[in-house]
């Protein structure tokens, strides 16, 4: 058994709770949405041991290193911390619902780095990336992305929920998704929480270039989206303080502020040239 | 400093703010699309002459260096500075606040409270209550008035300072950068081996400084993985102080030396025709290395030796084994290939010499000095803190009031927090569950 064979089972396992969140919500049936929880967290396991298998993997060909340096890594790291991230909020929240949202979001970052064209082996590292500011400056940032990732989920489902007429409201107290308040509440909490992440991130690359570089800044693309970005994010959290922004522009804002996340992580790499030298791989 | 001055209004607002926040984020992505730091030709080249002339007047090939988008960071601090000096009175105003101040029908009313009566009197109470506050780390501080006894005890009342902290940081950052820009360089100096440089060439401009003092290549190497990727460039450096050696030290990728605040980053090299040749006599330890061309012969008079590369095997680019020839107070002449960058006995010659023959190369460094780094390190921390204080910490405050019926005593807890209040319930319940009991 290698780490492939267990990415792949985790990528179907994904595609199976994703399914069963769906069917929970849908049918709204609390036995499908523990079962739910059950899939998801066999597949965090087995993901997690694949992740590890990587990394011992990579000790075995004699270029040991955390499995965090190209795409196809880092999008599985995404996805490993997606489901970490979702698992906290339903355990912290009492809330299967968001799953719906976040589990299809793990299965089609997983699904990409299975089938899309990537370079899925395991590479010795070129000297700009030997650096231990790699592992902490990859880390921060996936973990800020995969709250994001969840902001805009919710963002999603508030959208939805507060977009149905009024017929729809008694049929509401029934329903599984969240009291809108509720919604607007873990939004806001996740994203302050990924805006820490995500400063933490940029202030890890940011030390890193300058050992690398002697510039800690030079407005490189990728450093200039994940500057936009965290811009996005800076304006949202003031938003509240001006009157007439409220929780539908909040929502608004946590899908625009993803959709940077995702120019940032994928865009600038594919669309734009760089520093960063991730993509190509 | 409150201000009815509409003026000053409109550099304390939010919507400022929000206005700045959305053009720097907007216009930042001009930069990202549209190539920067190239000639007018390029562009003219690549968008016509007509946008390449507009792209001039808008600074857009060094919009990041732009008088507009360096503006737009400098509304950014001013916004930050008179936004600041607007609220923090206020907001310092409720660390000091005494709590004691608040009068016994206020702590009567708060929403989160608890409330019951005990037999013994006021006074044992108000010790006993003392006593367990002490033990949760809630120093409280007592007034009384008549028959009433109000206790007051807060944690965390600086935290309310943590916003001012985060927006602090991005100041002592722009502070950093500025710093930075105007007593710093960024250069380049290439330094063959063996070789030593006092000067750089400074980027974007044609200026050249003086280091002050000397860097010398004493060697560069590559190596590589199985798979033919590089896996490492170093070079190992001395810097030289009016003629003296100081010190030596390997720089790699990410591994950078610094001398008089001075940083030199191994960044690029460049492989020449020429060999480096490091002859080294074992019986007396004397070494001495040469750069010798291709097929030239060298002298060493006082060992009275001379040699010359004669052939040599690459691979690509890369010298991997040349032949050397040596001969010794002019006797019989001998050759030997060696492995590159290899020190090896020469077998003609009882082993008295051994020699190292190297391709030459000079080592690429970027030179960059920068005071203003420290200042932005430092913002950075600051701003992490502050987050986490911001979001993470609160300020608790909780009223006793012990009020003395005679027979023994009403007592009232009250408490407010200024954020996470589901989390300061848990603490209150537990604390009031204590003190009912007690
Ligand atoms: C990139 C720049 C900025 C960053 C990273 C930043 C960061 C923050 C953070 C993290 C908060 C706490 C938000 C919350 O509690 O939800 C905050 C609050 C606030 N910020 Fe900023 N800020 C920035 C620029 C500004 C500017 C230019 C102003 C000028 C008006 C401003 C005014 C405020 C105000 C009024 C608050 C609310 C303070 C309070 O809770 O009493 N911020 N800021």
């Amino acid at each position: 058994m290698d780490s492939s064979q267990l990415l792949g089972i985790t990528t179907f396992t994904f595609l199976f709770a994703s399914f069963l969140y769906i069917s929970a919500l849908v049918f709204r049936a609390e036995t499908i949405g523990k079962v739910a929880s059950g899939f998801t967290v066999v597949a965090l396991f087995i993901l997690t041991l694949g992740l590890g298998l990587r990394w011992i993997e990579s000790y075995k060909l004699g270029i040991g290193h955390a499995p965090l340096t190209n795409m196809y890594e880092s999008v599985v790291f995404f996805a490993w911390t997606i489901i970490i991230f979702y698992l906290g909020i339903e355990w912290k929240f009492k809330t299967r619902t968001i799953g719906a949202f976040a589990l299809p979001i793990a299965f089609l970052a997983m699904a990409y780095a299975s089938f899309a064209p990537l370079n899925r082996g395991i590479n010795p590292l070129v000297p700009a990336l030997q650096s231990n500011w790699l592992l902490a400056h990859v880390v921060t940032c996936f973990v800020g992305y995969a709250a994001f990732a969840i902001a805009a989920a919710l963002g999603i489902m508030y959208l939805g929920k507060t977009s149905f007429g009024a017929g729809a409201r008694e049929a509401q107290t029934k329903e599984l998704l969240p009291p809108v308040s509720v919604l607007e509440d873990i939004t806001h909490k996740t994203m302050i929480f990924g805006f820490i992440w995500l400063s933490a991130g940029i202030i890890t690359g940011a030390i890193w270039a300058n050992s690398a570089w002697g510039t800690y800044w030079s407005w490189d693309p990728k450093e200039t989206w994940s500057l936009i970005t965290w811009f996005v994010y800076a304006f949202t959290l003031h938003a509240r303080y001006t009157r007439g922004i409220k929780g539908k522009t909040i929502a608004w804002l946590s899908i625009v502020g993803f959709i940077a996340v995702i120019f940032t992580y994928y865009g600038v790499n594919f669309l734009l040239a760089g520093l960063h030298s991730y993509g190509s791989g | 400093m409150q201000n009815n001055n509409s003026v000053w209004h409109f550099f304390a607002s939010v919507k400022l703010a929000l206005t700045t926040l959305f053009l720097i984020a907007t216009t930042s992505i001009i930069g990202t699309i549209i190539p920067q730091k190239e000639s007018f030709d390029w562009y003219v080249s690549q968008y016509g002459s007509k946008t390449a002339q507009l792209f001039a007047v808008l600074d857009i090939p060094d919009m990041y260096n732009s008088w507009w988008f360096i503006s737009l960071l400098f509304l950014l601090g001013f916004n930050l500075v008179i936004c600041s000096i607007d609220r923090f009175p206020a907001v310092w105003k409720q660390v000091k606040a005494d709590g004691l101040q608040v009068g016994p029908e206020r702590v009567k009313k708060m929403s989160t409270q608890r409330g019951w009566h005990s037999e013994s009197p006021a006074s044992s109470n108000v010790q006993k209550i003392t006593e367990i506050l002490k033990k949760y780390g809630w120093q409280a501080s007592k007034k009384q008035t008549g028959s009433d006894t109000i206790l007051f005890s807060q944690k965390g009342s600086w935290t309310r300072t943590g916003v001012y902290l985060v927006h602090s940081s991005i100041l002592i950052i722009f502070l950093g950068a500025i710093i930075g820009s105007l007593g710093g360089f960024k250069g380049f100096v290439s330094v063959p081996e063996t070789m030593a440089r006092d000067k750089v060439a400074l980027y974007g401009s044609r200026e050249i400084v003086e280091l002050g003092f000397e860097v010398r290549c004493n060697s560069f190497s590559i190596e590589f993985y199985a798979n033919g990727m590089v896996k490492e460039y170093t070079s190992s450096l001395t810097i030289l102080e009016n003629g003296r050696e100081l010190f030596t030290r390997d720089i790699e990728v990410n591994s950078p030396l610094t001398y008089k605040g001075i940083t030199f980053y191994q960044s690029s090299y460049e492989a020449y025709q020429d060999f480096v040749v490091t002859v080294v006599n074992t019986a007396t330890g004397k070494r001495k290395s040469f750069v010798s061309a291709f097929q030239k012969q060298i002298d060493w008079p006082e060992e009275n030796i001379r040699f010359g590369i004669i052939n040599a095997k690459a691979k690509g680019q890369s010298i991997v084994s040349s032949k050397i020839w040596f001969t010794r107070n002019n006797g019989t002449p001998a050759t030997q290939w060696l492995d590159d960058n290899v020190l090896t006995p020469l077998d003609g010659f009882s082993e008295e010499y051994q020699v190292n023959v190297k391709q030459m190369y000079a080592t690429g460094l970027q030179v960059a000095k920068d005071p203003g780094v420290w200042w932005v390190y430092i913002g950075c921390g600051l701003m992490l803190f502050g987050l986490y204080v911001a979001f993470f910490m609160s300020h608790r405050r909780i009223w006793i009031l012990v009020k003395d019926t005679g027979k023994g005593s009403e007592i009232v807890l009250s408490g407010s927090a200024n954020k996470n209040r589901p989390g300061f319930e848990t603490v209150f319940d537990k604390l009031a569950s204590e003190l009912e009991q007690s």
